[in-house]
């Protein structure tokens, strides 16, 4: 049952990828060039609906629905952050695309992002083997 | 979606996980990494898969013929660079089946992707992890993350774009 919910989840937030067009590499390079608000105001939006649900569910003191206490507990910085987040932001601009834009994209019928996701996947893979010996 | 997958799931939304769940679930090998119970994480492949379908509904029956209004600087900007087609959401100039072994499309295509499953791992995070679920938490890691994505996607559109195209 809860894995309908984040299928159906899933099948929401590609929709917005396609119709914000934020899962175009053109919207992409707009937003590196400070030439429009567009991606900026999509992001905005997102993290201050993000923001009200973790202000409420904090100052209410809300559980799941299962009745769990949520996890809000933020990912702990590491050195990857710099490194890492650099590495992706080259990638980002190259592929104008973020691991959820590259779903939505070949789900819209764009076969031509198979060889970048496949090489996406293959990025986590090695990152995987070369973790012990790479500065965190 | 962040109060949704909080609230029905006690999940922090996040996408550049599944391709860790991904390896770790076909491609089985001896780093640590990889070594954990894959199906406990399964809702992370649900949302990509959902995520996939979501685009093909978009794309199929939603789309938009009007196409993507980019403004006018980034169009001449691009022109510069020998980009001219801007009918669909990729350049078809350089993704496409026959310029994977061009420079530019290598670069894009491969060299792009391996820098967006290696560094999302490696920051442990992507735009959703850090800059949407990380930032709404106020999370100080994410904000350094969400810099360093901007940091690297600036260098590469300002500085090495002029060179490869």
């Amino acid at each position: 049952m809860r894995n309908l919910l984040f299928l159906f989840s899933g099948i929401y937030f590609g929709i917005v990828l396609v119709k914000s067009e934020v899962a175009s590499w053109f919207r992409i390079q707009e937003m590196f060039r400070f030439q429009s608000i567009h991606m900026f105001g999509i992001i905005g939006v997102a993290v201050a609906i993000g923001s009200l649900s973790v202000f409420f569910i904090r100052r209410l003191n809300l559980h799941s629905v299962q009745h769990e206490t949520i996890n809000l507990s933020g990912k702990p910085f590491t050195r990857g952050n710099v490194i890492g987040g650099i590495l992706f932001g080259f990638g980002w601009a190259m592929t104008g695309a973020c691991p959820g834009p590259l779903y939505a994209l070949l789900g819209s019928g764009y076969f031509v992002i198979i060889p970048v996701l496949l090489s996406a996947i293959l990025g986590a893979y090695v990152y995987g083997i070369l973790r012990e010996k790479l500065p965190h | 979606m962040v109060p949704v997958l909080l609230m029905f799931g006690n999940k922090q939304l996040g996408v550049s996980s599944s391709l860790r769940h991904l390896c770790a679930a076909c491609l089985p090998g001896k780093a640590e990494y990889f070594n954990y119970d894959w199906k406990k994480e399964s809702w992370s492949l649900y949302l990509a898969l959902g995520i996939i379908i979501g685009g093909w509904i978009a794309g199929s029956f939603m789309s938009n013929p009007q196409g993507i209004a980019i403004s006018e600087a980034t169009k001449a900007d691009l022109m510069k660079l020998g980009i001219s087609d801007f009918s669909s959401y990729i350049p078809r100039q350089i993704f496409a089946w026959d310029r994977l072994l061009t420079l530019p499309g290598f670069l894009c295509m491969i060299v792009g992707g391996f820098f967006v499953g290696f560094g999302t791992r490696y920051a442990n995070g992507c735009t959703s992890g850090h800059s949407i679920m990380g930032l709404s938490l106020l999370n100080p890691g994410s904000l350094i993350a969400t810099v360093s994505f901007f940091i690297g996607g600036l260098v590469m559109t300002w500085l090495i774009f002029p060179v490869i195209f």
